[in-house]
């Protein structure tokens, strides 16, 4: 069992390859912890209601709306934000297709992206389509944002 | 941001769940139990839900188990919907699932939080209605298995403290031909209009529904119509529709005449589907 959490307690997490620990309420959202106790501002507070993506982090490997996660629930746990993703396959293929406009939600897709190349590198066009519904943007650049997400699968694919 | 403070638990098995309620609970707390969390923390940061303490329960074995036992296809509640998509035991349930929010929001929600929510959809429960399954509840007196039918009536009815750990499903029931529909307003992801899972077992349609009514639904008087086969399947639809069991939604989703008629034609094409395997 592990120790009930008071109402404010440490939590440590590793996060982008660092061992962190933050002093928390019990009801603080992971997303926030993130931003204002870690200063990682990549990871965007969009809808806040689980809607838009913009907050999407990976929790060992897997995508996750960090405004519907309690930053208990991180504890012991690795979380990558969009600052652990520098050059990666993911962020090199949205700046090389311009995938974005304003840029807002740009973090979320990205992150999201990564997501989906860990957990399947040669996705078909269904499963892209699925993971990439997770995320909004409003500026509309969605044809891009596909376009990048292929090229980025596209050497995956082309192995025997 | 959540506007109150509230304690974090995480038991390692079913008793001490409870036994955290029943203390908890004491202490004036108002606990619930806490699983994906996705309806807790939206509620919770819109002051719809106010507790002292959430009871996490992920962490329980029991709740995590996605195996076959025996004769029995075992689902634990906190076994996440892209989980269940993923391994994939059941596949009218994997469609069920797939319907349900979007793909990084199913890798925090969960199967029994899904069934167990507020919000009045809770299509993970319209394959278990159909297959008759059983579900495991824990709580004052340890575990208990009773039939889905005892049990949910447009929400599960659980006793204070009590909480859902598993669904136990008749695995004779896996390759049955099925249909499943989810008809929204726009797009892939959202609220269903209109609902309909079907299966077909000893040449008997079966069929549940979500976003007709307030609540999620199999119904036995609109079964024994649409399994006449003396009367033509437009008509078996219309008398089906009169045997609604509660008032046709009405909301900013659709209006209830357009429910109406998009149900009829889902029945329809669940009918023409099934009828012929």
């Amino acid at each position: 069992m592990r120790e009930p959490m008071p109402a404010a307690d440490s939590v440590e997490m590793e996060v982008n390859g660092e061992k962190r620990r933050v002093n928390v309420r019990a009801s603080s959202l992971l997303l926030h912890t993130l931003r204002n106790m870690l200063g990682l501002t990549g990871c965007k507070p969009g809808c806040e209601n689980g809607d838009c993506g913009a907050c999407t982090v990976l929790v060992e490997g897997l995508p996750m709306k960090s405004c519907l996660m309690l930053t208990a629930e991180a504890n012991g746990r690795k979380v990558t934000t969009i600052e652990g993703l520098a050059n990666s396959p993911a962020t090199y293929a949205f700046a090389k297709n311009q995938a974005f406009q304003c840029g807002y939600c740009t973090p979320g897709f990205i992150v999201n992206c990564e997501g989906l190349r860990n957990a399947y590198p040669q996705a078909d066009l269904e499963t892209v389509r699925l993971w990439l519904e997770s995320n909004i943007c409003r500026c509309t650049s969605y044809e891009e944002i596909h376009a990048a997400v292929q090229e980025m699968l596209a050497g995956y694919r082309r192995t025997p | 941001m959540i506007p109150f403070d509230l304690e974090y638990y995480v038991p390692a098995d079913v008793s001490e769940a409870y036994d955290w309620f029943r203390k908890l609970q004491e202490q004036g707390k108002d606990p619930v139990y806490y699983s994906g969390g996705t309806e807790i923390l939206t509620f919770a940061r819109l002051n719809r839900v106010r507790t002292g303490a959430v009871i996490d329960l992920k962490a329980i074995p029991d709740c995590r188990s996605l195996q076959m036992s025996g004769q029995l296809l075992e689902i634990g509640s906190c076994v996440s919907l892209s989980d269940l998509c993923a391994a994939n035991p059941f596949p009218l349930l994997s469609l069920a699932a797939r319907g349900v929010a979007d793909q990084t929001s199913r890798n925090k929600i969960t199967f029994g939080g899904n069934i167990c929510g507020r919000i009045i959809y809770r299509e993970a429960v319209l394959p278990l209605l159909l297959t008759d399954s059983a579900v495991v509840l824990a709580g004052e007196n340890g575990m208990r298995a009773v039939s889905i039918h005892e049990v949910f009536e447009g929400r599960l009815k659980l006793r204070k403290g009590e909480f859902l750990v598993k669904t136990l499903t008749d695995i004779r029931f896996l390759p049955l031909p099925y249909y499943h529909e989810k008809r929204r307003k726009i797009g892939h992801v959202g609220y269903p209009i209109v609902t309909v899972a079907a299966l077909k077992k000893d040449g008997k349609l079966r069929m549940a529904f979500s976003g007709v009514c307030a609540f999620p639904f199999r119904s036995d008087p609109m079964e024994q119509v649409l399994n006449d086969s003396s009367i033509p399947p437009h008509k078996r639809i219309e008398e089906a529709i009169g045997r609604l069991p509660g008032p046709v939604l009405d909301d900013i989703e659709s209006s209830a005449p357009y429910r109406r008629f998009l149900l009829a034609r889902t029945m329809a094409d669940a009918i023409q589907s099934l009828e012929s395997r």
